[in-house]
């Protein structure tokens, strides 16, 4: 059987020789009777240039340019492409020397001898002309556009934040970035990134070996367009910011505005701060670098979100909510004040001589410590309550619905949540539940460990006019359109505080304004509510606070001002709230001699170190 | 070579020496296609080439371990030889690393192991010592079957490593089964099945379908016209319209987009700019600007600005065509169909069964690996990713085949015994 077999070797072999025949006439074929290939291979590169769409602008509030942009220009290089060039021409319609121009050849080579790499980043405008004109004697480089911001007016930089190149991580866990991509880092850039980058798109061009451009690939088959970004409106005034920023030079501190009825933020100001242009393109390294080493002003310390103090007087409002629904107290409660609260011990909360007895109106306006450690004291030692423990969680549940001791969910990156400490803090420092409301009694005066925002002060202002209820404070009030709605922020944030209990407290702080703690700061024709806080600070002198809204009917703005290491709330805090409101309200200020009092003073300077630096702001060296 | 017991004038150095010319020029033309002017020296062990020349220099020492062994040894050992390189396959698909979405290899130190080309191997073992027994008829269906499974198992493994360029060259064993003395009918349909589809896929399917029911018609009208042959005129009809009909479907349905898309590639559908269709595109066009007589070791541009992908590995057949033009694409062609023939021509010179259907097996694997990586790179075939034999980047592969090549050279050198 096997002989008779054997002839299949012979069809298999056949086989064979049929598949080899096939390719040697396909080969033939290709490559000797047809030319399409050869001339293929000589015009066949494409390049891919992506095309990068503006990014999103940014307004203020009145449809104000704030943040836009500024095209850019950079020169690419292939490496396996750029050959026989003539280097000493290069070098000087770019402005480097020969040296330069090797170390940067060499390190695109290294990088890879087949794909881009930038040679000379962010050209001027007048060199890209120059160059344009000039670029086809050299083969392997070419010109790619992308854009930079610009920043109309020189304020808050720490809410806009800036944009930088997009690190490793990022490129490898987003696909949508690739090296050299640029991404917001922080503030609103970083918050808003999706929507303002837009979306890139491609043109791709067929090249020859020689790198000249030969026209688009099937006609813009393969083309896609860029997108720009989507426009947002933010809820800042300028002018208040401006302004606010202006009584703020060289002052360490904050200023944070909102408009109650809806939670925009009307202007957001950090102490000291920076101008956002100079953290653009190619400056921004050298500007950072030194921004972050100047360890004592800490420029880039966004102060409104970041920086925790305690409350200090201010909190009084909030003790004087939470008894009022814990049952403890009422308008007509009064306590009588010996010039302190004795604690035991012989030690005790001092109080400064004011007349006495005072009921609770009369103790906002005053800021009677005393008053407040009793009422503090009430509420935790509150017999309804089987412990000091369970008082004082409930105490500290209705004070967190404040907004305070947890973030408010801000759109900005960077907040911070403050600090309410939790029964357990206590249980570890004093032990477990040895503790009780003499031994906790500073938190009714805002002093202790509590640690509250610039912002979430503000926020508290807004939520006492609003008598109970707060919208979440935000910086974009509109999407692409200058009337949509940022959704998200329009559902109201009730306290657990009852409403009926709100009037007697702002009834307080109009008296504080117009005949308490800072009498001196009212204004003409504006009734307006406040309350002045000082904040103990044990490295140095204490920080200044006062919150506010005005006016005291159809309010518009609730304010919170932090002024460090300046003193009592009404020296300094009090009036730049003051100057603030009659700013936003009358758009213009009628206290010349105050605001020039308030601009010029300098808070921080010849304190610390012998660094000559400039005025507040602060500029490149 | 040592000279033990007389084998070394027996060896065929015909067979060896196409062996090394192979694995030489597949190891030039690698450098040729990974080279750049950074790295230049061809023994740099962190370049593929250098690579290559370490699992030569292996494979190298397999052949003579291969050749130092007893053939008895293969034959006797062939089911444990397949039925290891089965369990490999297994685990592979549980402890391999997944790459480029097939998950079929081992990773050991820093290199990688295919289970997949080994089983192709031990493969041919297994078969040719099953149908190799004198009394073995394959014509019983039992045999049959049996025989189809030894082949199709390890395919459907592969399948399921997602490996299915590696699956599909299973088929190859059709030709050691007709050999074996399968109809000659089967052969005729699975070379006929493919040609149909592709027309299925071209041409209309109603005029397809038509024209092969003019065909069946004369075929039954020319025969004897018996009741018997009108069945089987009528059975062919049904079963190639039926496979006309269900092409699209198979398609569109039952393939995986990016196989879709490479058939479509193929036929001109479809002219993908970053996928399957870039790869054959750029590919002819560095085969093609070789033109007659190449542009010369280490000039190809094609290759030398990267734009053929898996230069490599799949598409070497690239740097062969655009370097050495046709002369040197011919000659690669020609080496292959000498190599194939010969061990064709000895295969049946062996006094043993086992032996000689072995032999066919290895000439079948490395015919269809031929005809695939060839067709790809030529654009008549869709894109398959599976290596041109001795030529590739590849240690798994050039041991595989080392192995499959040299148990064969082995068992003919000692054709006159039993093996």
């Amino acid at each position: 059987m096997e002989r008779a077999l054997a002839y299949r070797r012979l069809i298999i072999i056949g086989i064979f020789l049929a598949v080899g025949l096939i390719f040697t006439a396909r080969l033939i074929y290709v490559q000797i009777l047809v030319d399409k290939y050869i001339l293929s291979a000589n015009n066949n590169v494409l390049r891919y240039i992506t095309q990068y769409p503006a990014r999103g602008l940014i307004f203020d509030r009145n449809g104000k340019l704030l943040v836009y942009n500024e095209a850019a220009y950079d020169l690419m290089v292939i490496p396996r492409q750029a050959k026989n060039i003539d280097t000493a021409e290069l070098c000087r319609l770019i402005g480097i020397d020969k040296d330069e121009f090797t170390r940067r050849m060499i390190k695109a080579r290294n990088y890879s001898p087949y794909r881009q790499s930038i040679f000379e980043a962010q050209i001027t405008r007048e060199n890209y002309g120059f160059l344009e004109e000039k670029l086809f004697r050299f083969p392997g480089f070419f010109v790619q556009s992308r854009t930079l911001r610009k920043y109309t007016y020189s304020i808050a930089a720490h809410t806009f934040g800036y944009i930088g190149e997009a690190s490793p991580d990022i490129i490898e866990g987003d696909s949508y970035y690739r090296s050299g991509d640029y991404i917001g880092v922080n503030g609103i850039e970083k918050s808003y990134e999706s929507l303002l980058r837009g979306e890139k798109g491609m043109k791709v061009r067929v090249v020859d070996v020689l790198n000249r451009d030969k026209g688009s690939f099937q006609e813009g088959k393969y083309d896609t367009l860029a997108y720009a970004g989507t426009d947002l409106y933010s809820s800042l005034d300028e002018d208040l910011q401006e302004y606010g920023e202006k009584l703020m030079a060289n002052k360490k501190g904050s200023i944070v505005a909102i408009e109650p009825s809806t939670g925009e933020i009307l202007c957001m100001i950090t102490s000291p701060t920076y101008d956002p242009n100079l953290l653009v393109g190619n400056i921004r390294r050298k500007n950072y670098r030194n921004l972050v080493l100047d360890t004592i002003y800490q420029p880039l310390f966004n102060r409104a979100l970041m920086a925790m103090y305690p409350p200090g007087s201010t909190f009084k409002l909030v003790d004087a909510l939470v008894g009022q629904q814990e049952g403890v107290l009422f308008p007509t409660t009064t306590y009588g004040c010996p010039g302190g609260f004795s604690i035991g011990n012989g030690k005790m909360v001092g109080c400064h001589s004011h007349p006495s007895p005072l009921n609770l109106k009369g103790a906002i306006q005053i800021s009677c410590n005393t008053y407040f450690c009793r009422v503090f004291r009430s509420i935790i030692d509150n017999s309804s309550y089987t412990s000091t423990r369970q008082a004082y969680e409930h105490w500290r549940k209705e004070v967190m619905s404040f907004g305070l001791g947890r973030k408010l969910g801000l759109d900005v990156t960077g907040e911070l949540n403050g600090n309410i400490p939790s029964p357990a803090y206590y249980d570890k420092y004093h032990g477990k539940d040895r503790w009780r409301s003499m031994t906790i009694i500073s938190l009714g005066i805002g002093q202790g460990e509590i640690g509250i925002t610039p912002l979430q002060l503000a926020n508290l202002a807004a939520t006492i006019s609003n008598r109970g209820w707060y919208h979440i404070p935000h910086i974009i009030r509109a999407i692409g359109k200058k009337d949509s709605i940022n959704p998200g922020f329009t559902e109201k944030k009730f306290t657990d505080v009852n409403p009926a209990y709100f009037d007697i407290v702002v009834e307080g702080m109009a008296d504080v304004v117009s005949e308490g703690t800072a009498r001196a700061s009212k204004i003409d024709s504006i009734d307006f509510c406040g309350k002045t806080g000082t904040a103990q600070n044990p490295h140095g002198k204490n920080h200044s606070i006062f919150i506010a809204f005005a006016p005291k009917l159809n309010t518009k703005i609730a304010i919170s001002v932090v002024v460090e290491n300046a003193g009592f709330g009404a020296a300094w805090a009090a009036p730049i709230a003051s100057l603030m409101l009659e700013k936003y309200l009358k758009r213009k200020v009628s206290r010349k001699d105050l605001e020039e009092r308030m601009m010029n003073a300098d808070l921080i300077h010849g304190i610390n170190t012998g660094n000559e630096i400039g005025k507040g702001h602060f500029l490149p060296d | 070579m040592k000279s033990e017991k007389g084998i070394f004038y027996r060896i065929d150095l015909v067979l060896v020496s196409l062996y090394l010319a192979l694995v030489l020029m597949g190891w030039l033309n690698i450098y040729a296609a990974v080279y750049n002017d950074s790295h230049q020296s061809i023994t740099d062990l962190h370049q593929k080439y250098g690579k290559q020349m370490v699992f030569i220099l292996a494979s190298l020492v397999l052949a003579i371990s291969i050749l130092i062994i007893d053939p008895k040894f293969f034959s006797q050992f062939s089911y444990f030889i397949y039925g290891f390189f089965l369990l490999m396959s297994v685990v592979v698909i549980f402890a391999g690393r997944e790459i480029a979405g097939s998950k079929s290899w081992f990773a050991i130190g820093g290199f990688g192991i295919q289970p997949a080309e080994f089983a192709k191997m031990a493969t041919a073992l297994a078969l040719a010592k099953f149908l190799g027994y004198l009394d073995r008829n394959i014509k019983h269906p039992r045999t049959l079957v049996i025989a189809v499974s030894i082949i199709i198992l390890p395919a459907l493994l592969i399948l399921l490593e997602h490996d299915t360029g590696s699956a599909l060259v299973f088929f190859c064993f059709v030709l050691v089964l007709y050999r074996a003395g399968l109809s000659g009918y089967v052969l005729l349909a699975l070379l006929v099945i493919p040609v149909l589809g592709v027309l299925a896929l071209i041409i209309n399917k109603y005029i397809l379908v038509a024209t092969l029911f003019t065909i069946s018609g004369l075929i039954y009208l020319r025969s004897r016209r018996r009741a018997r042959t009108l069945m089987i005129a009528l059975a062919i009809f049904l079963a190639s319209s039926g496979l006309v009909f269900s092409v699209h479907f198979a398609v569109n349905h039952v393939l995986e987009p990016h196989q879709r898309q490479r058939i479509n590639v193929l036929l001109g559908n479809n002219t993908d700019l970053k996928g399957a269709g870039y790869n054959v595109n750029q590919s002819l066009i560095a085969i093609g600007s070789g033109r007659f007589w190449g542009k010369g070791f280490l000039q190809g541009t094609q290759t030398k600005y990267n734009f053929v992908p898996e230069q490599s590995t799949d598409f070497i057949f690239c740097t062969v065509g655009e370097e050495h033009g046709f002369i040197g694409s011919f000659i690669v062609i020609a080496l292959f169909l000498g190599l194939m023939i010969r061990i064709l021509m000895n295969a049946d010179r062996q006094r043993s069964k086992f032996s000689r259907l072995y032999g066919y097996g290895v000439a079948s694997l490395i015919f269809i690996h031929f005809g695939i990586n060839i067709g790809m790179a030529l654009g008549i075939l869709p894109v398959i990713g599976i290596p041109l034999p001795f030529f590739s980047y590849g240690g798994s592969s050039l041991w595989a085949f080392t192995i499959l090549l040299f148990i064969f050279i082995r068992q003919d050198a000692m054709r006159n015994e039993l093996v």
